[in-house]
C-alpha cells in the first residue's frame, strides 16, 4: 500500500509552485486507504480476537504497530496532500494538519464528554428524558453526599498542606548528605510513587492496620487489638487512610521541591547570612519566598489528585465507617448503583470543585506566556 | 561553590571536630540520622510487605513479620503464596494483559502529541494561543467527567468495543494526551530554533523536520513522559475497571478483587501484590531519572 502510494509520485522541485492534482491524489486516496486500515485493524482486533489466535501479545503488537504506523502514514500522505496545494494554501494548512489528530482525541475523549457529562447531569439515569434539576436536588438532599463533601473537605484540609510540609522538610537533609548517601536516600523515599494506590492500601491496609496484632503493625506497638480501619470516632479511619496518600506522595513533593531549593542562587543566601539573618531567618525569608512557584506546584498537583482519590477508600472501606467521598460515591451510583443521572450530577460538583484550581492554571500561564 | 562557602559555617556551628565527605563538605550527622530514620519509616511497609509473601498463612498470622526478621529460623518461609497466586488466581494472564494495555498506551499519546507539539512550538497559525489554553485548561480536569459518555460511546449502543483493549488504549491515549503535548511543548520551545530555520532554507518539509531533527532531539522529554504514563497507565484501577472484561482484567483489578474477599486470601494478597508493583518499581528504579523529569516538567495532570 505504501509503495503503490509513493510510486506515481513525481519528483517536482517545489517552491511556488500552483497546484499538483497528482500529488492532491495520492494524497488523498493515502489519507483514507490509511485512515480505512487503521480503524479496521483496530475493530478487528475488538471483534475478531480468533484472528490473532486470542494471543494477547500479538495483539499488542498489532495494535502498536497500526496505531503508530497508521499515525505516521497518515501524518505522511496528509503532508503528501497539503504540499499539492498552492503554496499560499498548504503553507496555512500545514499546522492544522499537525495538530488536528491530538486536538480530535482530547475533543472526543475529553471535551465532548464533559458537555456530556454536564447534559446527563440533567437526564434520569439511563439518560433517556431530561428531568431538569432533580438529580441535584436528589444529592443535595442526601445526607450521604454532605457527608462526602465533609470528607473531601477533610481530605482538602489535610493532605496537600502536610505532604508539602514533610516534602520540604525532608528535602532540606538530604541535600547535606554525600552525593551517593542523596541519591539512595531519595530513591526509597520516593519509590512509593511507583506503586499503585491499590498495592499502597494493600500494604497499609493488612501490615499496618489489621486488626490482628500479630500482623498489623500499629496494633503491635499498642498492644491492641483495634481495627483501625472501622474507627471512625472523629474520622480517625479517615485521617489513617491519608496518612498512605501522604506516605505515597511526600517523594514526589521532596524531589520537586530540593531541585528548587537547589537552584536558590547561593549569593542570595551569603548576603543574607552576612546582614545576620539567623539560619531559620535565611530559610523562611530567603529560601522559601524564592521556590514558592514550586511549593504552588506541587500543592496544586496533590490538591487535584486528592479530589480525584478513590481506590485507597473504595479498597479499604468501600466508603463504609463514614469515609466516603465525592470520587468513590461517583463510582457508586455509576459502576454499582446503574444511577447516570445522579452520577453525572455529582461528577459536575467535582468539575466545580475544581474550576478554580483551572483559573489559576490558565491565568498562570498566561502570565508565563507574557514574559 | 556551595562546598566552600558551606564548610566554614558549618564548622563552626558544631564545636566537635566535623569529618569531612569527598567532596569537601563537612559530614552533617544530624542529616545523615534524620534520613536513616525517615528511610526506615517509609521502607517499613514495603519491606514488610515483602517478608510476608514469603511466609505461610499459619506463620503470617501466629507471629509479627518482624520477629521473621530478626529470628529468621522455623518462620514458615513458603513460596506457596505465588504459586498460588499465579495459578489459583490467574495473575499470570494478569501481569501479561497488563503489559498489552501499558505499552500502546504509553507510545500512542506521544506520537500524536509529538506532531502537535511540533506545530504549537515551530508554526504560526490563528488560533494557536486559544488552542493551547484549552489544553491547559483540560489538563486539570477529573477524568471521572469523561466516563459516563465513554461508557455509552464505546459500550453495545456505540462503538462496542467497550470491555477490549483497543477501548482501553484509545482511552488513555485521550486522558494522556494533554499532559503529552504540554510537556513535549515545553521541551520544544527549549530547542534553538536556528535549527528548524535551516532545515526550512535546505528545503526539507515540515514532515522531513520533525522526524529528523525535532523528533531525536526530544527523546528526553519523550522518555521522561512514557516514564510517568507507564507508572499511571500500569496503576490505574478506575479505568480498567470499568472499561476491560473480566477476561482482560489487569492485575491491579485483580489485586482489589482479592482484597474484596479478604478471609480466605489473605495470604495470597501480599505475594498478589507485590506481583504487580515489581515491574513499576523496576521501571521506577531503572529509569528514575527520566521520571523525576518528567514531573518536573508538567506537575499537573487531572
Amino acid at each position: 500500500m505504501t509503495a503503490l502510494a509513493e510510486a506515481p509520485a513525481p519528483e517536482v522541485r517545489r517552491g511556488g509552485s500552483p497546484a499538483r492534482p497528482l500529488r492532491m491524489l495520492v494524497g488523498i486516496v493515502g489519507i483514507c486507504v490509511v485512515a480505512w486500515l487503521t480503524a479496521n485493524i483496530f475493530l478487528s482486533l475488538a471483534y475478531y480476537p480468533q484472528w490473532y489466535f486470542h494471543n494477547r501479545i500479538l495483539m499488542a503488537v498489532v495494535g502498536m504497530i497500526a496505531g503508530l504506523g497508521g499515525a505516521a502514514l497518515l501524518f505522511y500522505f496528509i503532508n503528501v496532500f497539503i504540499e499539492s496545494l498552492p503554496q499560499r494554501l498548504s503553507q496555512g494548512l500545514i499546522p492544522y494538519a499537525f495538530v488536528l489528530p491530538a486536538l480530535g482525541l482530547i475533543g472526543l475523549m475529553l471535551i465532548y464528554p464533559t458537555v456530556q457529562t454536564i447534559n446527563y447531569s440533567f437526564a434520569n439515569n439511563d439518560s433517556t428524558r431530561y428531568v431538569g434539576f432533580d438529580n441535584y436536588v436528589s444529592i443535595f438532599q442526601d445526607p450521604a453526599f454532605w457527608l462526602a463533601l465533609s470528607n473531601n473537605a477533610l481530605w482538602l484540609l489535610i493532605v496537600p498542606a502536610l505532604t508539602v510540609a514533610i516534602g520540604i522538610a525532608v528535602a532540606l537533609f538530604p541535600d547535606r548528605l554525600s552525593a551517593r548517601g542523596e541519591k539512595i536516600s531519595k530513591s526509597l523515599i520516593f519509590l512509593p510513587m511507583a506503586v499503585s494506590f491499590v498495592g499502597a492500601s494493600t500494604i497499609w491496609g493488612v501490615l499496618i492496620y489489621s486488626a490482628n496484632p500479630n500482623i498489623g503493625i500499629l496494633n503491635a506497638i499498642l498492644g491492641s487489638s483495634i481495627d483501625w480501619i472501622q474507627e471512625d470516632t472523629a474520622r480517625l479511619n479517615s485521617l489513617l487512610m491519608m496518612v498512605i496518600l501522604i506516605w505515597m506522595q511526600s517523594g514526589f513533593a521532596m524531589v520537586l521541591l530540593s531541585g528548587a531549593i537547589k537552584g536558590v542562587p547561593e549569593e542570595t543566601l551569603e548576603a543574607a547570612r552576612l546582614d545576620g539573618a539567623s539560619e531559620p531567618q535565611v530559610f523562611f525569608q530567603v529560601i522559601i519566598p524564592q521556590i514558592k512557584g514550586t511549593i504552588i506546584t506541587v500543592f496544586i498537583t496533590v490538591v487535584i489528585l486528592v479530589l480525584k482519590v478513590f481506590d485507597i477508600i473504595y479498597v479499604l472501606t468501600n466508603g463504609n465507617y463514614r469515609t466516603n467521598v465525592i470520587a468513590l460515591m461517583f463510582f457508586q451510583e455509576l459502576f454499582t448503583q446503574g444511577r447516570a443521572g445522579r452520577a453525572s450530577a455529582i461528577v459536575v460538583v467535582l468539575l466545580l470543585l475544581v474550576t478554580p484550581i483551572l483559573i489559576y492554571q490558565v491565568r498562570h500561564y498566561r502570565k508565563e506566556q507574557a514574559q | 561553590m556551595t562546598a566552600l562557602t558551606d564548610a566554614p559555617r558549618l564548622a563552626k556551628k558544631s564545636k566537635r571536630q566535623p569529618s569531612y565527605m569527598k567532596d569537601g563538605r563537612p559530614r552533617s550527622w544530624t542529616s545523615i540520622i534524620v534520613m536513616i530514620v525517615l528511610v526506615i519509616l517509609w521502607s517499613i511497609p514495603t519491606f514488610g510487605l515483602l517478608v510476608s509473601s514469603f511466609r505461610s498463612r499459619e506463620a503470617v498470622a501466629s507471629s509479627g513479620w518482624w520477629t521473621a526478621v530478626f529470628n529468621p529460623v522455623e518462620q514458615g518461609w513458603t513460596l506457596d503464596n505465588y504459586a498460588g497466586v499465579l495459578e489459583g488466581s490467574n495473575m499470570g494472564t494478569g501481569f501479561l494483559n497488563t503489559l498489552v494495555v501499558s505499552v500502546p498506551a504509553t507510545i500512542l499519546p506521544i506520537m500524536f502529541a509529538a506532531f502537535a507539539a511540533y506545530a504549537f512550538t515551530f508554526m504560526f497559525f490563528p488560533g494557536k494561543e486559544v488552542l493551547f489554553v484549552v489544553i491547559v485548561a483540560v489538563m486539570v480536569v477529573p477524568i471521572q467527567v469523561a466516563l459516563q459518555p465513554m461508557l455509552y460511546l464505546l459500550g453495545p449502543y456505540g462503538l462496542g468495543i467497550s470491555g477490549q483493549f483497543v477501548a482501553i488504549w484509545l482511552l488513555h491515549t485521550g486522558f494522556g494526551m494533554p499532559l503529552c503535548l504540554y510537556t513535549l511543548r515545553n521541551y520544544m520551545s527549549t530547542l534553538p530554533t536556528s535549527v528548524v530555520e535551516s532545515a526550512k532554507i535546505d528545503g526539507a518539509s515540515h514532515y522531513q523536520t520533525f522526524w529528523r531533527l525535532v523528533a531525536p532531539m526530544s527523546m528526553p522529554a519523550m522518555a521522561a513522559f512514557a516514564t510517568l504514563q507507564f507508572l499511571w497507565v500500569w496503576n490505574d484501577l478506575l479505568i480498567a475497571k470499568l472499561f476491560l472484561l473480566p477476561t482482560n482484567a489487569t492485575v491491579i483489578v485483580q489485586l482489589q478483587q482479592l482484597l474484596g474477599t479478604q478471609g480466605q486470601g489473605a495470604e495470597l494478597l501480599t505475594a498478589g501484590a507485590f506481583i504487580s508493583m515489581a515491574l513499576p518499581i523496576l521501571v521506577f528504579v531503572f529509569l528514575q531519572r527520566f521520571f523525576v523529569r518528567g514531573l518536573t516538567s508538567g506537575a499537573v495532570k487531572g
